[in-house]
C-alpha cells in the first residue's frame, strides 16, 4: 500500500469541525457550578494619586459577593513580573502591582475588582465604587517624557528612562565620515492595538480541599503562565494546570501575565469559589498590550551609486506605564539585530530609550521589533533611491547579501541561515508585470491620476530559540520546545505539544509531520496542546517559532518511538535491528519485504510486553525537548500598487503582490492564510490603525468605533508566491511564516503610496497614511 | 419577564431581566455558546445569529425582544450532520484560523446567499463589513463564501 | 457590554405607547435598538424604561400615497432598500441605506429610529433634507407634521418633544427630470458619515436646473441643507465648472466637526468635493 506523503499537502484543518459548528472551546464557555464574576474598575486618569476608594455601597449590592483594593491584596499577590530583564542597559523595573496601590500611571490601570454573582450585577457595583483621585500632570510622548521637566512616572525612574541599550556594530562613524551620501530622518513607528477577536479572560478555580488551582485562559504559553502564577500567588506549580485549547487569536497579546488573570486566582483562593473574568472590548483597548509605537531617528551612509555603507538608530520605545512580560526585549533586540535586513550593510549602530509614559504598556505584537526595523530600513532604501534617482528594485538588488554568501554574518552578529533574495524580487517583479506597471503609472500621470507601486524586500528573524542566545539576550527563560509521542496499544498516537496554536494549524500541520514519520494515517494522530497538565512543559507559540522549533520536537520525538519500535519489530522478526526497513508504517526484513510487522502491531507488542528485546522496556512513548541551534530568516519581497485619489486622501488597492521565502512548506494551504492575515494587518498599520491619545493620556480610538481594524471591503485580494530555500536549521527545512506578512507589508503599502504622490515632490509621510495626512501633503505642495 | 424564543427549532421559555441581551440568553441560559462576544459597540459580529431568517447582531438585541422569534444559531446551521454548504466552504477553503469570528462571518453569508445566490467578489466584500476577522486578512472567506455560493446553486 | 437595569414596556397602540411616555420620564423609546442598546451596553446611556414600539400595528410598512411616499417609522432600512416603489420612485434611499452600518444593522435598524436619533453622522438626514420630506409625530395633544427642513435642530437633538413618537416619513414623488444621489466618505472604523452629501437635482426643458435640494451629513453638528449651493445651480446649466463653483460654497457658514480621524478644515474640504460629486451624478441621472 502506498502511502502520500503528506508533507507539502494542502491537508484540510482538523480544528476546522468543531469551529464551524459553533463547538470550540474558547475560555468564555467553561462553566463551573458556584462561579462569581470579576469586574475591574479602571482608572479613567491617566496620572493621579488615589486618595481613596470607598466601596462600602457596592459592597452592600445584592448580589456583590466582595470588593478587592490594592492594598488588601498586596500580601497575597506579588507585582506583574517582567521576564525580559536585558543586560548592560541599566534596567530598572518598577513595581506593577496587579491593583494600583497609592498611585494610578494609565487610563485603564485597574484599582478595585469586584466579584458578584452575575455579569450584570458586577458590572453594576463598578458604578457604585467611589474613587477620590488628585490627578497628577500625564505625559504621553516618550520623547518629551526623556526631558527635563516632564512629569515623572516613578521616583527612581529619572526621566522615565527604564533603559538606555546599545548595540554598535562596525565603525559606523568611518561610513558616515566617508559617505557620499547621507540621508537623516525622523521616523514614527506609531502605536498599534492587538485586536485578537476574542477578548482576554480567564476562569479561575482553586479548590481549598486540595490546594489546586484550575484556570482556563486566553493564553498563547500556557506553561509560562503557569510558572508566572506560581511566582506571584506563591501556589506551587505542581498545584496549578493553566488550560488554553482554543484561543481566540493572540497576535502576541496573550503572550503577557496579566492583572486580570492574577486576580482573578488569587480571589479564587480567598473566597474558595471560581472566579471567571471576561473583559469587554474596551476594558482589552486599554488594559490588554499594545505594539510598536517608537520614535526613531536614522542616519543612512552610502555611496553616490547606491550601496548603503552604514546605519546609525536613535529610537524611542514607548514602554506605557508598566513593563510589560516581555517588554524590554522587543524594541531592543528584536528589532535592533535586523536593521541592516536583507542587505550587506558593514555598520550598524542602535541606540534605544526604554520609556515609561502615562499609557496602556507596550509589548509584542505580531513582527515584535521586527516591523519597526523593516518599516525603517525599507523606507530608507526609497529615500535613498529617490536621492539618486534609482529604480527602487534596482537599489535594493545592489544591496542583497548575494546568495552564495550564505550562511551569512550579519554585521549585528546573527547568521542568517539561507536565502536568495534576488530570486524573490525577480519573481515578484514578473507577476507585477513591472515595466508594463510603470508605463501605466506614467499615462495615468499624464491624466492627473495617480499610481504608485511600492517595495518591500525584507528578512526577518524567527523560530525564536536558541535558549543559550534567549539567556545572553536577558529573556528569563528558555526558547526551546517539548513534544511527547505516546503510542497507544492500538497503534494509534497522542502527540503532545509544548506549541499552543490558536489560529495556526498545528493540530493539522504536526499531525502531518507523524503521520509520515510513522506512516499512519493521519486520523490515528491527535495532537493535543494547551493544558499544563497533558503536556511536559511548553513555551508556546510566538516569534513564529511552532513548526520550526516545536514542529523540530515533534518529529525528534516520533523518530525516539521509531527507533524503539524498530528493536521491537526486530526482535519479533527475528532479525537484528540493522536489518529491519521501515515504510508506509510497515517494518520488514530487508531483503524479505514478506517478512513483515505493521506499526500497530508492533505498538500492541510494546504494550503487551510479551516478548521484549533485552534492555528494551515496555511501553511506546518518547519525550523530546528541541533547542535549535540557530533562528530562521525567512524572507521575501512584496510590492503592492496603489492608485491614491488626491483631491480626498483616500487609497484604493490596486494590487497587492507577495513572495515569500519560508523554506520548505508542510501545508500550503495554512501558510498562504498566514501569509494573507499577517498582509493584512501590516497593511492596517500603514493606512488604517492608529491607537490615538490625547495630552491627557486618554486613548481617542478606545473601541471599535475610532480603531479601524480593516473590514473586508477595506483589503484587496492577495497574490500569493513562494520561492523555496530550505533551512539547514531544523529537518524539515521550514522556516517561520507567521509574521513574514506583518513585516513585510507596512512598508510595502506606505512606499506605494509615497511613490504615487512623488508628482508632488512629497517623499515622505509619516504612517499612518490616513486620508487626511495624505490630502494635507498633498495641499502642501500644491500651495 | 417570561419569553419564549424558538432556538434552533426547539421552543425555550424562560424567566429573564428585561436588560440581557440576546447573546447572554443564548450563551449562559440556553448554553448555546457557538456564538460568540468580539465587542462591545456592535462593530463585530461574532456574536450574529439569524433571527426569523435575517442576520442581526445577538450583542445588539434584548433578549426580550426576541419574544416570539425564531433564532438560528451555528449550532442549528448543520442539518441531520450534514453541514451548510457555508460551513463547508470555509473548511474547504481555510477560511478560518482562529475560529473566533467564525460563526458569525457564517451567519452572516448565510444571509448574504438568501439574497444573492451568486454574488460578485465586491458584494461578499460589502455584505460581511459588519464582521470583522482579524486572522485571514478575508481573502480566503471571499473564496469560502463563493464556493457556497457555487455549492448552492448547483 | 452590560447595561444597567429598565423597565421594559410593549405597548400595542402609539397611544399607550405616549402614556408611557408620559409617566416615565428616563423612558426610551426603543425600536431596532441599533443607536440606542450601543449606548446602553456603554452606560452612556441608563433609561430608566425602555418602550418597545416595534410591535405597534401600522407603525411599520411603506405605502403609496399618490403623489408621496410614506414609510412607516418603525420599517427596516433593509425593508426600504428592498422596497419595489422605493427602489422605482425614490433610488437614493437604497443608494443610501446600502452604505449604512453593515447588513446586521440594515437588517433591524429602522428609519424612524435613525430620524429621531440624529446622530450628526447618520446617512438619512441627509438624504430626507435633499427629499424634502415630512415628518409626522403623535403626542399627547394630537398629531403634527414637521417639515424636515425644520426637524434637524442640533446634535442629537430634533423638533420632536420629549413625549412625542415619529410614526411616519413623507416624501414627495419626484417630477419632472430629477435625478438624486447620495456619496459618503465613511469612517473606516465606524462606517458613519465623515461626510455625506445628498442632491436632489431637478432639470427644466431647457436643460437647466430647475430645482435643486443639496445636504450634507457627518460634516457638522448636525444634517443640513446647503443652501447657497442651491442657488448657484438653479438657473444654470449643470456644467463640471458650474458644480464646481456651486460645490465651492457648500462649506459656507458651517461649523465643522473636529475628531481623531478628521479636523473641522479637512471635513469643510471634504464638504466642498463630495457635495461636487453627488450634484455631478444626480445631474447627470436626470440627463438620463
Amino acid at each position: 500500500m502506498a502511502v502520500t506523503k503528506l508533507f507539502g499537502a494542502s491537508v484540510k484543518r482538523r480544528e476546522d469541525p468543531r469551529l464551524i459548528t459553533g463547538r470550540g472551546n474558547f475560555t468564555d464557555h467553561i462553566k463551573l457550578p458556584g462561579t462569581l464574576f470579576m469586574a475591574l474598575k479602571r482608572s479613567p486618569h491617566a496620572h493621579a494619586r488615589i486618595v481613596r476608594i470607598d466601596a462600602s455601597k457596592a459592597r452592600a449590592m445584592p448580589g456583590v459577593v466582595a470588593v478587592y483594593t490594592g492594598q488588601d491584596l498586596v500580601d497575597k499577590l506579588a507585582p506583574v513580573p517582567c521576564a525580559w530583564l536585558i543586560p548592560d542597559s541599566d534596567l530598572k523595573v518598577p513595581s506593577y502591582r496587579a491593583l494600583a496601590v497609592d498611585k494610578v500611571r494609565y487610563v485603564g490601570d485597574a484599582v478595585a475588582a469586584v466579584v458578584a454573582e452575575n455579569r450584570y450585577v458586577a458590572e453594576d457595583a463598578l458604578e457604585a465604587i467611589d474613587v477620590e483621585y488628585e490627578v497628577l500632570p500625564a505625559i504621553v510622548d516618550q520623547e518629551r517624557a526623556t526631558q527635563d521637566g516632564a512629569p515623572q512616572l516613578y521616583d527612581d525612574v529619572p526621566n522615565n528612562i527604564a533603559f538606555h541599550w546599545k548595540l554598535h556594530a562596525g565603525d559606523f562613524d568611518s561610513a558616515w565620515n566617508q559617505a557620499e551620501v547621507k540621508l537623516s530622518r525622523r521616523l514614527i513607528n506609531h502605536r498599534l492595538i492587538p485586536t485578537a477577536m476574542e477578548p482576554r479572560g480567564a476562569l479561575a478555580h482553586y479548590n481549598p480541599g486540595t490546594g489546586d488551582l484550575t484556570i482556563w485562559c486566553t493564553s498563547q504559553n500556557p506553561h509560562v503562565h503557569r510558572l508566572l502564577l506560581s511566582a506571584v500567588t506563591g501556589i506551587p506549580e505542581t498545584r496549578i494546570r493553566v488550560i488554553a485549547t482554543d484561543v481566540g487569536g493572540g497576535f502576541g497579546s496573550k503572550i503577557p501575565m496579566y492583572s486580570g488573570e492574577m486576580l482573578a486566582s488569587a480571589i479564587s483562593r480567598d473566597l474558595g469559589r471560581p472566579i471567571k473574568w471576561f473583559e469587554s472590548r474596551r476594558e482589552n483597548y486599554v488594559a490588554t498590550i499594545h505594539g510598536r509605537d517608537h520614535i526613531q531617528y536614522v542616519d543612512l551612509a552610502a555611496t553616490r551609486d547606491g550601496k548603503v555603507t552604514g546605519i546609525r538608530v536613535k529610537s524611542y520605545a514607548n514602554l506605557g506605564a508598566y513593563l510589560s512580560t516581555a517588554s524590554p526585549g522587543v524594541p531592543t533586540w528584536l528589532f535592533g539585530l535586523m536593521l541592516s535586513g536583507a542587505y550587506a550593510i558593514l555598520a550598524v549602530h542602535v541606540d534605544v530609550f526604554g520609556v515609561v509614559t502615562n499609557t496602556t504598556p507596550t509589548d509584542a505584537y505580531r513582527g515584535a521589533g521586527r516591523p519597526e526595523a523593516t518599516y525603517l530600513l525599507e523606507r530608507m532604501m526609497d529615500l535613498l533611491a529617490r536621492e539618486l534617482g534609482m529604480d527602487p528594485a534596482e537599489i535594493r538588488r545592489k544591496n542583497f547579501i548575494p546568495k552564495e554568501q550564505f550562511p551569512y554574518t550579519t554585521a549585528t552578529g546573527l547568521q542568517y541561515d539561507s536565502g536568495n533574495y534576488e530570486a524573490t524580487l525577480d519573481r515578484a517583479l514578473e507577476l507585477v508585470n513591472y515595466q508594463q506597471l510603470r508605463r501605466e503609472q506614467e499615462e495615468l500621470r499624464a491624466q492627473g491620476r495617480y499610481l504608485g507601486i511600492g517595495f518591500s524586500t525584507y528578512v526577518e528573524v524567527c523560530g525564536l530559540a536558541p535558549s543559550a542566545a534567549a539567556g545572553a539576550m536577558g529573556f528569563q527563560g528558555g526558547l526551546w520546545e517539548s513534544a511527547t509521542v505516546r503510542v497507544h496499544p492500538s497503534g494509534k498516537v497522542s502527540v503532545f505539544t509544548g506549541s499552543n496554536p490558536h489560529g495556526q494549524g498545528e493540530e493539522t500541520t504536526f499531525a502531518q509531520l507523524v503521520a509520515d514519520e510513522l506512516g499512519v494515517p493521519i486520523d490515528d494522530i491527535e495532537i493535543v496542546h494547551g493544558d499544563t497538565e497533558m503536556i511536559p512543559f511548553g513555551m508556546g507559540t510566538y516569534g513564529s517559532r511552532s513548526l520550526a522549533v516545536g514542529g523540530t520536537a515533534v518529529i525528534m520525538a516520533t523518530r525516539k518511538v521509531k527507533e524503539k519500535a524498530t528493536k521491537i519489530a526486530a526482535h519479533l522478526l527475528e532479525v537484528a535491528p540493522e536489518d529491519v526497513a521501515f515504510e508506509n508504517g510497515r517494518f520488514f526484513v530487508k531483503g524479505a519485504p514478506d517478512r513483515a510487522k505493521t506499526f500497530q502491531e508492533v505498538a500492541g507488542a510494546a504494550y503487551l510486553a510479551w516478548s521484549m528485546p533485552e534492555g528494551v522496556t515496555p511501553g511506546l512513548e518518547e519525550t523530546h525537548f528541541h533547542d535549535p541551534i540557530n533562528n530562521t530568516f525567512p524572507f521575501g519581497c512584496h510590492i503592492c500598487v496603489v492608485e491614491v485619489d488626491a483631491d480626498t486622501g483616500k487609497v484604493s488597492f490596486r494590487k497587492y503582490v507577495a513572495v515569500d521565502d519560508v523554506g520548505n512548506v508542510v501545508n500550503p494551504m495554512i501558510v498562504d492564510g498566514q501569509v494573507h492575515g499577517g498582509i493584512a494587518q501590516g497593511l492596517a498599520q500603514a493606512v488604517y490603525e492608529y491607537a490615538a491619545y490625547d495630552e491627557n493620556g486618554q486613548l481617542l480610538t478606545a473601541t471599535l468605533m475610532d480603531y479601524a481594524v480593516p473590514k473586508a471591503s477595506m483589503l484587496p485580494r492577495f497574490d500569493v508566491d513562494r520561492t523555496v530555500t530550505p533551512t539547514p536549521v531544523n529537518p524539515m527545512g521550514a522556516k517561520g511564516a507567521g509574521e513574514t506578512g506583518t513585516i513585510a507589508s507596512t512598508p510595502a503599502v506606505a512606499n506605494a503610496i509615497i511613490d504615487a504622490l512623488s508628482p508632488f515632490g512629497i517623499d515622505h509621510i509619516d504612517i499612518p497614511l490616513t486620508p487626511e495626512r495624505i490630502w494635507r501633503a498633498v495641499q502642501e505642495r500644491r500651495g | 419577564m417570561q419569553i419564549t424564543v424558538k432556538v434552533n427549532g426547539v421552543a425555550h421559555t424562560h424567566d429573564v431581566e428585561p436588560r440581557m441581551l440576546l447573546v447572554h440568553f443564548l450563551r449562559d441560559v440556553l448554553n448555546l455558546t457557538g456564538t460568540h462576544i468580539g465587542c462591545d459597540t456592535s462593530q463585530c459580529g461574532a456574536c450574529t445569529v439569524l433571527m426569523n431568517g435575517k442576520a442581526v447582531k445577538s450583542c445588539t438585541v434584548f433578549a426580550v425582544q426576541a419574544d416570539g422569534a425564531e433564532i438560528t444559531t451555528i449550532e442549528g446551521l448543520a442539518r441531520d450532520g450534514q453541514l451548510h454548504p457555508v460551513q463547508e466552504g470555509f473548511w474547504e477553503m481555510h477560511g478560518l484560523q482562529c475560529g473566533y469570528c467564525t460563526p458569525g462571518m457564517i451567519m452572516t453569508a448565510v444571509d448574504l446567499l438568501q439574497r444573492i445566490p451568486n454574488p460578485t467578489e465586491e458584494q461578499i466584500r460589502h455584505y460581511l463589513e459588519g464582521n470583522l476577522c482579524r486572522c485571514t486578512g478575508y481573502h480566503n472567506i471571499v473564496r469560502a463564501v463563493q464556493y457556497a455560493a457555487e455549492k448552492m446553486r448547483a | 457590554m452590560y447595561p444597567s437595569t429598565f423597565e421594559y414596556y410593549r405597548p400595542s397602540s402609539v397611544s399607550e405607547a405616549i402614556q408611557l411616555l408620559s409617566q416615565n420620564p428616563d423612558a426610551k423609546l426603543l425600536a431596532g435598538g441599533h443607536s440606542l442598546i450601543p449606548a446602553m451596553k456603554l452606560r452612556l446611556s441608563s433609561p430608566t424604561a425602555l418602550i418597545d414600539i416595534t410591535r405597534i400595528p401600522g407603525l411599520s410598512g411603506i405605502r403609496d400615497a399618490g403623489d408621496r411616499v410614506v414609510i412607516g417609522a418603525t420599517t427596516t432600512y433593509d425593508e426600504v432598500m428592498r422596497s419595489e416603489l422605493i427602489q422605482r420612485t425614490l433610488p437614493i434611499l437604497p443608494e443610501a441605506i446600502d452604505v449604512i452600518g453593515d447588513l446586521q444593522v440594515r437588517n433591524l435598524g429602522t428609519i424612524g429610529g435613525s430620524l429621531a436619533h440624529a446622530d450628526p453622522a447618520a446617512d438619512l438626514p441627509a438624504v430626507m433634507l435633499a427629499l424634502g420630506a415630512e415628518f409626522k409625530a403623535i403626542g399627547p395633544n394630537g398629531e403634527r407634521t414637521i417639515p424636515v427642513d425644520q426637524f434637524f435642530v442640533d446634535l442629537f437633538t430634533t423638533a420632536l418633544q420629549p413625549n412625542e413618537i415619529l410614526t411616519e416619513i413623507a416624501i414627495p414623488k419626484p417630477a419632472g427630470r430629477t435625478g438624486m444621489a447620495y456619496e459618503k466618505f465613511a469612517n473606516p472604523a465606524s462606517g458613519y458619515a465623515v461626510v455625506g452629501a445628498a442632491a436632489v437635482v431637478t432639470l427644466g426643458n431647457d436643460g437647466r436646473v430647475s430645482a435643486a435640494r443639496v445636504a450634507v451629513t457627518g460634516a457638522g453638528p448636525y444634517a443640513a441643507r446647503r443652501t447657497e449651493t442651491e442657488q448657484a445651480l438653479v438657473g444654470q446649466a449643470p456644467t463640471t465648472e458650474v458644480i464646481k463653483q456651486a460645490s465651492q460654497r457648500a462649506s459656507e457658514g458651517m461649523t465643522f466637526n473636529s475628531d481623531v480621524f478628521a479636523s473641522d478644515e479637512y471635513r469643510a474640504h471634504l464638504t466642498r468635493v463630495f457635495v461636487g460629486r453627488a450634484i455631478a451624478k444626480a445631474a447627470q441621472r436626470a440627463q438620463g
